[in-house]
């Protein structure tokens, strides 16, 4: 039973875990300082040069489960102490250079900054890179290496960079909050905001009716237990009912394909990290981007227009959503948001065996609303949704897996040549299946979404929504 | 005006919710009582093993595709 791809997630959990059961107990205020002495009791250090260090880090990782520093707009929080200052270098010619005389990486090099010592041994001359890497793929020593930090090569719009005690630093104008630096941080030094104890304050409350809605992503976590038993284990933490996403999205799959049908050129809007990158990187595109809701939104309102007094959690893979959460245009609908990484330390501060649960039922979407939550399933489901409804109107997608993939046609469409008439824009490669709060990335995870979409009642979006009307 | 609220959450739909709102739009619509009906939907009341559950303002009925027209006729149409 592997619940985690990494041991900093599973040290992320052990907090998120403690946070949690001390809320429910309501001793959160007295016991969270006990809460790293908990995880590190003894006096031998195992991750870091001494156990002082260990829980000074980990009273920073219990400052950010309680929400963290709420002066800083952004999500996503470098933890500087935990920053192990990595080596920034950039191309450097490691011990393997072998001083050989073919020299293919000077042939390659376009600006000239490779040069030889008397040993034939390259050197690159610092002033003159670029940092293209050409030099690196044709060494057949592969005697040059990168040394750029885990979290600015994950950062795919360059929003991470060094400060002066060469700690990382987020600059929050560029950042899209994806959270891909806080999975790819090897020391776990970045860390997304909880609101974890938000969410634990609303379900103690029995007046109130909390509504879950979950991301469809959720079919490929939680691998050791069945959907169902996730579905139950919620309804056993007090939330009154769970809902797909989903859902949300054959209603928003609907309404974006009419308005792609009559504007002609659009981007999607589901994906909040995608949104936050048009309007920051590429302004001019901002008026093209759909004006429809996210699916979460979307439901989510639903549920409140029709429910006076509901709170709703939306629980899914996604730091960015988080962000969205706290828009002034999303606030009214969405109460506060949780990662699958944070569900999971809510069932174990509960100390829920899901696995061990009766199987509840998961059924509101289609199969189109469901595979929204890997890359190419929007478009799928635009194309449905204009066949649905009968409009006569050809899609040119251009499914864009990944933020740089996404920032390439946001180029050609800024610069008018771009091919196509319907960006998917999706900030995690794979999709939501690969998000940051997710517990699992797995290769498999894509099958099993598909999977979880072919199990769907409805198989038409418009037969999905008919219910709401 | 009489509201009828269909619980369309999971265990209600698995159990034909999507027939018993198709229908009853289409019995409303029939009867030509769409001024007088307020049909709406809701995600659980909390009692799936009764579903699909409906309410007729604050009462309660465990209602079925094969038995809505029925249904319509005894608990909303009766009492216009």
């Amino acid at each position: 039973m592997r619940k985690f791809d990494t041991k900093v997630q599973h040290l992320k959990y052990k907090v998120l875990r403690e946070v949690a059961r001390l809320a429910w107990d309501g001793t959160l205020f007295e016991g969270m300082i006990d809460i790293p002495k908990k995880i590190v009791p003894g006096n031998e250090p195992t991750m870091r040069c001494c156990v002082y260090k260990e829980r000074a880090i980990l009273g920073e990782r219990v400052k950010l489960a309680i929400g963290g520093d709420k002066s800083n707009p952004n999500i996503i929080e470098v933890i500087d102490i935990a920053c192990d200052e990595c080596p920034v270098g950039g191309y450097e010619v490691t011990n393997a250079c072998r001083g050989c005389l073919a020299h293919r990486c000077e042939d390659v090099c376009k600006r000239g900054a490779i040069t030889f010592d008397k040993n034939h041994v390259a050197h690159i001359d610092k002033s003159k890179c670029v940092e293209c890497g050409a030099c690196a793929k044709v060494c057949p020593y592969t005697a040059i290496v990168s040394r750029t930090r885990p979290c600015q090569n994950a950062c795919k719009v360059k929003a991470i960079s060094m400060n002066e005690q060469k700690a990382a630093t987020i600059n929050n104008d560029k950042c899209i909050q994806c959270g891909a630096c806080v999975y790819q941080c090897p020391f776990g030094a970045i860390m997304d905001k909880s609101f974890i104890v938000d969410a634990i304050e609303m379900l103690k409350n029995k007046e109130e009716k909390v509504y879950a809605i979950v991301a469809p992503s959720i079919s490929s976590q939680f691998t050791y237990a069945k959907l169902g038993q996730v579905i139950t284990g919620l309804k056993e933490l007090g939330f009154h009912t769970v809902i797909e996403a989903a859902l949300g999205a054959d209603m928003v799959a609907l309404a974006e394909a009419r308005e792609l049908a009559e504007k002609g050129f659009l981007t999607s809007s589901c994906c909040p990290a995608f949104v936050r990158y048009v309007k920051t990187a590429f302004p001019t595109i901002a008026q093209h981007i759909s004006h429809n809701p996210s699916p979460m939104v979307a439901l989510a309102k639903y549920i409140k227009d029709n429910t006076p007094g509901a709170k709703v959690v939306f629980i899914g893979p996604c730091t960015a959503k988080k962000a969205e959460a706290q828009l002034e245009e999303v606030k009214p609908y969405v109460d506060t948001v949780l990662t699958f990484e944070e569900l999971q330390a809510l069932f174990d501060s509960r100390d829920m065996d899901i696995s061990s649960l009766a199987e509840g039922v998961l059924d509101n979407a289609s199969y189109f609303g469901r595979i929204f939550a890997r890359s190419g399933g929007l478009t799928d489901a635009a194309v449905q949704a204009l066949k649905e409804q009968g409009i006569e109107f050809k899609v040119e997608p251009v499914v864009c897996d990944g933020i740089e993939e996404c920032k390439l046609a946001l180029l050609k469409k800024s610069k008018n040549v771009l091919k196509g008439n319907f960006i998917e824009g999706m900030a995690c490669v794979g999709g939501c299946i690969n998000g940051a709060g997710c517990l699992t990335h797995g290769e498999k995870n894509k099958a099993e979404v598909d999977k979880y979409g072919r199990e769907a009642l409805e198989k038409n979006i418009t037969d999905a929504v008919s219910v709401l009307k | 005006m009489i509201k009828v609220t269909v619980c369309i959450g999971s265990s209600c739909h698995i159990k034909g919710s999507r027939q018993v709102v198709e229908k009853l739009q289409e019995l409303i619509a029939q009867n030509k009582v769409e001024d007088k009906v307020n049909l709406c939907g809701t995600f659980c009341m909390g009692r799936c093993q009764e579903g699909v559950c409906v309410t007729v303002n604050d009462d309660f009925y465990s209602v079925s595709p094969d038995t809505v027209a029925d249904f319509f006729q005894k608990e909303v149409l009766a009492k216009i």
